[in-house]
């Protein structure tokens, strides 16, 4: 499965390159959104979700499958109480570090190598969710 | 000022992440996401039921590949059009560890983050997803509010 991968990594390398251009990277500039400094963290999670939203909702009524093959896997969440705790948890995370899984990958890129200490410690926090809380 | 860097960093920044998970999506079928990237990689080192499962198993080449492509696409930025280079952060240490943990912990335990549920979620019309984003959203601007209200900067 080559060719996935392929797709995959210039998707990501857009993905990637699309965060650093909005100053993601930068955890000071994540802090001044939270900090309601500059709301345009705002911008970039709502443009790519919406464009997001365009592909997942239009696609695949105009093609029966993916290029590649396979199928056009639907998004599947429940709402639960962990669904919420889950995510107050990761905002304190978030609010504390300015830190969210992505933008911590892309730091790496930008040279930003203090975050590898976050990158260790979201490892250790999955692994700590997923060896005593399932 | 609601936008002291302007907007079309923000905008443009966007609609390129927004691009390639589109790309991926019509591609290949899956949801590029990032959080999921820590419990498959995790699942080479523990033979955990819970990180054996057969999604992470079947999910977590590519996520690497993913992870990977993520970092060289910001680097590629960086060499060709960053105004001022490469960056470190002067967030402490602790700071770093501290909220890294809870950020890996949350995100796991919620099954999403700003771009699974942010991005994927929302753009799936996910009411899940849209109570968590508004979750963190709100917990995260209370924490990070409280901790400059304390003189932690930045």
């Amino acid at each position: 499965m080559i060719r996935k991968h392929l797709f995959v990594f210039t998707g990501g390398l857009l993905f990637g390159f699309g965060l650093a251009f909005g100053g993601m990277a930068k955890q000071e500039i994540v802090l001044s959104f939270l900090q309601l400094k500059d709301l345009g963290l705002l911008l970039l999670l709502g443009g790519s979700a919406c464009v997001t939203a365009i592909t997942i909702n239009l696609v695949p009524k105009l093609l029966k499958k993916p290029f590649l093959g396979g199928e056009f896997k639907k998004r599947k969440r429940t709402l639960s109480k962990r669904t919420i705790i889950g995510a107050a948890i990761f905002g304190v995370g978030w609010g504390i570090s300015g830190q969210c899984p992505g933008s911590s990958i892309a730091s790496i890129g930008v040279g930003n190598i203090p975050v590898l200490i976050g990158i260790a410690s979201m490892f250790l926090g999955a692994y700590v969710m997923g060896r005593f809380f399932t | 000022m609601m936008f002291p860097l302007g907007i079309f960093p923000y905008i443009i920044g966007g609609v390129l992440i927004g691009i390639g998970v589109s790309h991926i999506y019509v591609s290949t079928g899956l949801h590029a996401t990032q959080s999921s990237f820590f419990s498959t990689t995790l699942s080479f080192f523990t033979k955990r039921p819970y990180f054996q499962q057969k999604q992470y198993l079947e999910s977590r080449s590519w996520r690497i590949t993913f992870a990977l492509a993520v970092t060289i696409g910001a680097f590629i930025y960086t060499i060709l059009l960053s105004p001022e280079g490469f960056f470190r952060t002067s967030v402490q240490w602790w700071r770093l560890a501290l909220g890294g943990t809870l950020v890996g912990f949350g995100t796991r335990l919620s099954r999403g983050c700003t771009s699974g549920h942010g991005i994927s979620g929302l753009a799936s019309l996910s009411t899940a997803s849209l109570y968590a984003v508004a979750t963190f959203l709100a917990v995260g601007i209370i924490t990070a509010m409280l901790l400059q209200t304390l003189g932690v900067t930045p």
